[in-house]
């Protein structure tokens, strides 16, 4: 398998009025595992459907390998696809199944179901062979589908919410699975998801897209860390967006106000003046009230076995806190105070 | 990759196609010469098509570049083909041109499918040739035997008998008193012929609205046992060929018929010829329709949410207010619409009026008289079938108005647990009281019509007989082999040679359409769609008149062969075969066909190897529906047999017209056994889909065209 690179040169997609893709470019090195995330609507089938030639682009190039592709039918793009709905051939066994891509573009019945044995028990469903896809369980055809797509050894690899259809516990096991084998046959993956968990677990890389456009690209860490917009820091996990003040800067960091708090961050090229900062739930410790923390009241504390979640209310809105000490938990009405963590706590930089 | 060199091959493959059959095929219908040796003798006018297909050769063979070959191949082709149609056209409208030969189609289509692969060369269509490559064929071939023909209808209509165009021919005969006088209403004279056949087709369409009400409700909303009983008569009409009913009519209410001779026995009442005019096509009609009337209203009665009459119930309304208020309004799309098939059912009828009309004209024998009768008047024919047509277009354009989305808002995604209400007892009665002597009467009808065939002659001499079918279809062994002797075999071998010839090409392109329409984007879908359902909505007449216009002269003279119903098969039937895969196609994941794609199929092969298995019991409905379409049609059918291609329907419409209704009864009650098997076979061959979980049946395929 050779792993193919991906490049999108300013390419949108339109339909009538509606920019579903507008103007996007980016590189997908051979070899990652980039994730398309965002919320319904914002791009990231489409773009994975324009990879896979299952759209064509309004304008703009796309590249697979060194091939401008963005006339070719998916035929000929050597781009396999996992769809969320699997979409096994519901009349063909599982075996049939998985062959059929070796079968179409030519090669003999024997040959063909030989890849298609080898490629099952490559994904651990050896035996099942002649069943049919409506035999299986969810997790089963899972394995099928990917095995079908992976058996004609494509340079790219796209998955369309692979785990949408399956149970939590099966998900987190599916998504492992799909890490190891693409680690294991080095193949370059697009996947697309609209869970940041699934995507932080998986990728090397995050795409989050926001209503046609880029919002922001970079490793998990660094969208995490890092949010380039209030946007991406609602999405990669929750945060609380609260008003400050830039008091001072130098070199990287500056002291930022929050109400009676005053914390060191990265300044991120803003400048002295009013900034917003995410922060995120993990990040807000909740104590008793005094010392030199930030005076709030308990609104709700909902106890969730592991942690406790907590809505207050202080000088800076409202906030949402994830408490540790479910042992001996604040409840609603009772004074604490606040005091931030090093971690998880961001400007957000804003334009101008 | 394999692909680009696959592609070249298809691409290869045609063009030899082309090249081949202007080398060795006969260009022209009446001289074996080929278009290259036509050329060759010095008739320049082929020389561009010859050498066009050259230039398409060279650029396959030199050009690399995809989206530059792509460009030659439109250009090329396109130029080629629309050269063609000029020439076509230029044809068409001289007197005494050739007519085309064998050698011209495989080059009008290798033509056409060099400029699909070259569009999607450039990308177009997806990329996909196959699909480019189906959607200009279909197109090309739906203008020219759905379009043209009703074009040249109306061209005709604005031509007067020495072929110079104009007006005032068209608005006299449009005018004329035998269309629209109205001596009935103060004499005993006839009334036009257009009020003759809205007056019937407003009265049958109220009939068999209301009674096909009344089957619905007894079906759905009362225990009634015989149901399923009820639901197996509504299969008849599509079995039975068009004159079965009048026949069956004729011998228990003619003058020679079973209650007449019953009245004058007793009574000594004289027979009357009743039955012949307004009265027995009326009967005829309602007998024929009421089955296609409840099929749609079965639907619409079952859609209505069970949940907004318990609703209705909860807030006090008693049985009645509930009916009335409730169930009966939701209904209200669903009685347009079937008022509206019935009505252009109405219309379109042909086989009724002929048996039973007596002087009663209506626009569709009127249609008929003009072209076959004394008078041979081809504008009063296009004129008469354009009115005809105009007629069925306002009903479809109605129906399509008073429906809209609405017939379907009963039917949510959502389970419905609710139980339908129980029908007032007065709705019920009246619905007992109304439907099953009517169910009653069409069992004795057909009963009637299948005796009929038995005795010696009805109304005389009751001997039981084997006569009639041994004059239809005696078989005589001599030393020189099996000699089918009987009168029928003629038009029977022919009508099932071509019925079995239309059907599976009806079912492969309709299929073929339908996937193109549910499963392809491109520019001007919507008129693709239209121009492929538009002969749904013509009369039989109306196509056999225009495509007795467009077809008896060059370029294109079939007239007279077995092509040409052939032709009118298909194009009559195909948009039955269209609807019904489409709502098959709905129901397939478009995933499937997209996840074929990624692993490397082509349109073409996507289409055979996950569409096809797919659509099996689509297939096999559009099989079956076409097949039997094709032996009992009759309206369209008449105007174009030959003495060497008769139909099985007009042979006998012809002896009916003689009086010799006992081979006609023998031969119909065959022909319905014939259909019988042959859907059988057709449900064998074609297989049912194994997919080891249950999709929802496929909308089997109804007779809601026009007759």
């Amino acid at each position: 398998m050779k792993a193919a690179r991906i490049e999108f040169r300013r390419v949108s997609k339109r339909y009538g009025d509606v920019r579903a893709v507008d103007d996007v470019s980016f590189v997908i090195e051979p070899g990652t595992l980039v994730t398309l995330l965002g919320p319904s609507g914002c791009g990231k089938t489409t773009t994975l459907r324009l990879i896979a030639g299952l759209e064509f682009a309004t304008a703009g190039d796309i590249l697979v390998g060194d091939v401008e592709v963005s006339a070719l039918p998916p035929a000929e793009r050597n781009v396999s696809m996992v769809f969320q709905s699997y979409a096994l051939f519901p009349h063909m066994t599982v075996l049939e199944n998985v062959a059929y891509g070796v079968r179409v573009s030519g090669r003999s019945r024997a040959e063909s179901t030989e890849r298609a044995r080898a490629m099952l028990a490559t994904v651990g469903l050896g035996g099942l062979g002649d069943r049919l896809p409506s035999e299986l369980s969810g997790g089963q055809q899972q394995r099928v589908a990917l095995a079908r797509a992976l058996v004609l050894e494509p340079a790219v690899l796209l998955f369309d919410e692979p785990l949408s259809n399956l149970d939590a516990g099966l998900r987190r096991h599916m998504r492992e699975e799909i890490r190891d084998l693409q680690q294991r046959l080095g193949v370059t993956v697009v996947y697309v998801t609209h869970d940041q968990g699934e995507a932080m677990a998986v990728s090397d890389r995050i795409i989050v897209m926001h209503r046609g456009v880029i919002a922001q690209d970079g490793t998990p860490r660094e969208l995490y860390e890092g949010p380039a917009s209030a946007f991406v820091a609602g999405f990669m996990g929750e945060a609380n967006r609260v008003q400050g003040t830039l008091e001072t800067r130098d070199d990287k960091t500056g002291l930022v106000r929050l109400g009676a708090l005053h914390v060191r961050l990265a300044h991120r090229d803003q400048s002295i003046g009013p900034v917003i900062v995410a922060v995120r739930p993990e990040a807000i410790l909740v104590g008793p009230p005094g010392g030199d923390g930030l005076a709030a009241t308990v609104v709700k504390a909902a106890y969730l076995g592991g942690v406790v979640e907590y809505t207050l209310t202080s000088e800076l809105g409202e906030l949402f806190a994830i408490g540790h000490d479910v042992a001996a938990p604040f409840a609603p009405g009772e004074a604490v105070s606040v005091t931030l963590a090093d971690h998880g706590v961001v400007i957000i930089p804003t334009r101008g | 990759m394999t692909g680009p060199r696959r592609r070249r091959s298809v691409l290869f493959a045609w063009i030899a196609a082309g090249a081949g059959s202007a080398l060795l095929l006969p260009w022209y219908a009446e001289t074996a010469a080929s278009a290259v040796v036509n050329v060759g003798r010095g008739d320049v006018t082929l020389a561009p098509i010859v050498l066009g297909l050259l230039a398409l050769a060279a650029a396959a063979w030199r050009i690399d570049e995809r989206r530059r070959l792509g460009a030659a191949l439109v250009w090329l082709a396109g130029g080629a083909f629309l050269y063609l149609v000029a020439l076509g056209i230029v044809a068409h409208a001289l007197p005494r041109s050739a007519a085309l030969g064998s050698g011209a189609v495989p080059v009008a289509m290798a033509l056409v499918a060099c400029v699909g692969l070259g569009l999607a060369l450039r990308g177009h269509f997806h990329g996909d040739g196959f699909v480019a490559a189906s959607v200009l064929g279909v197109a090309v071939t739906v203008g020219l035997f759905t379009a043209f023909p009703l074009v040249k209808l109306l061209t005709s209509a604005f031509q007067d008998a020495e072929g110079a165009f104009g007006v005032t021919a068209t608005i006299e005969r449009l005018m004329s008193a035998r269309i629209w006088g109205l001596h009935c209403l103060t004499s005993a004279r006839r009334c036009g012929v257009a009020w003759n056949t809205l007056g019937l087709a407003l009265t049958s369409a109220a009939c068999c609205t209301l009674l096909g009400l009344a089957f619905a409700l007894i079906v759905t909303r009362t225990g009634f046992r015989a149901k399923r009983l009820l639901r197996t008569l509504t299969v008849l009409p599509v079995i039975t060929p068009p004159f079965v009913i009048g026949l069956g009519l004729i011998l228990l209410f003619g003058r020679a018929g079973l209650v007449n001779q019953l009245l004058e026995w007793a009574l000594g009442i004289p027979p009357t010829r009743w039955i012949y005019g307004f009265p027995g096509v009326l009967v005829a009609q309602v007998f024929a329709f009421t089955p296609v009337a409840f099929l749609v209203l079965i639907g619409v009665v079952e859609g209505v949410s069970p949940t907004l009459e318990e609703a209705a119930q909860t807030v006090r309304a008693g049985r009645w207010r509930t009916f009335a208020d409730v169930s009966l309004p939701l209904m209200r799309p669903g009685l347009v619409n079937a008022f509206l098939v019935s009505f252009v059912e109405s219309i379109a009828d042909f086989g009724n009026p002929i048996v039973l009309g007596g002087d009663l004209g209506v626009l569709s024998t009127e249609i008929y008289f003009s072209i076959v009768g004394a008078q041979l008047d081809q504008g009063r024919a296009a004129t008469l079938a354009l009115l005809l047509l105009g007629f069925a277009l306002v009903a479809f354009s109605v129906q399509r108005r008073a429906l809209g989305r609405r017939l379907y808002t009963g039917l949510g995604g959502k389970g419905d647990g609710g139980i339908p209400a129980v029908l007032p007892s007065r709705v019920r009665w009246t619905c007992y009281g109304v439907a099953l002597p009517w169910a009653l009467f069409t069992v004795v009808i057909y009963a009637m019509a299948l005796a009929g065939g038995f005795v010696r002659t009805w109304g005389r001499d009751y001997t039981p007989t084997l006569a009639h079918y041994a004059k239809a279809f005696a078989i005589e062994s001599s030393p020189h082999g099996v000699i089918w002797a009987g009168a029928a075999w003629n038009s029977f071998f022919e009508t099932v040679k071509l019925a079995a010839i239309a059907a599976p090409l009806t079912a492969g392109i309709g299929i073929l359409t339908a996937y193109l329409l549910t499963r392809q984007r491109f520019a001007g879908q919507t008129l693709f769609e239209f121009a492929t359902m538009l002969s749904f909505a013509v009369p039989g007449t109306v196509i056999g008149v225009a495509y007795i216009l467009a077809f008896n002269v060059a370029p294109i003279e079939v007239t007279g062969t077995g092509i040409i119903l052939v032709l009118c098969f298909i194009f009559r039937n195909l948009p039955v075969g269209v609807r019904a895969g489409m709502a098959t196609m709905a129901q397939i994941d478009r995933n499937l066909d997209e996840a074929s794609a990624t692993l490397g199929a082509r349109g073409a092969t996507t289409f055979t190897r996950v569409i096809l298995p797919l659509l099996k019991p689509a297939i096999a409905g559009a099989l079956v529906y076409s097949f039997v379409r094709a032996m009992t049609t009759v309206s369209a059918v008449i105007f174009l047999v030959s003495p060497d291609h008769e139909m099985a329907t007009t042979y006998i419409i012809g002896r009916v017209i003689n009086g010799d209704y006992g081979v006609a009864i023998a031969y119909s009650s065959t022909l319905i056994v014939l259909m019988l098997a042959a859907i059988g076979v057709i449900q064998l061959v074609v297989g049912t889909r194994r997919l080891g979980r249950r999709l929802p049946a496929a909308v089997p395929p109804v007779a809601e065209s026009p007759a």
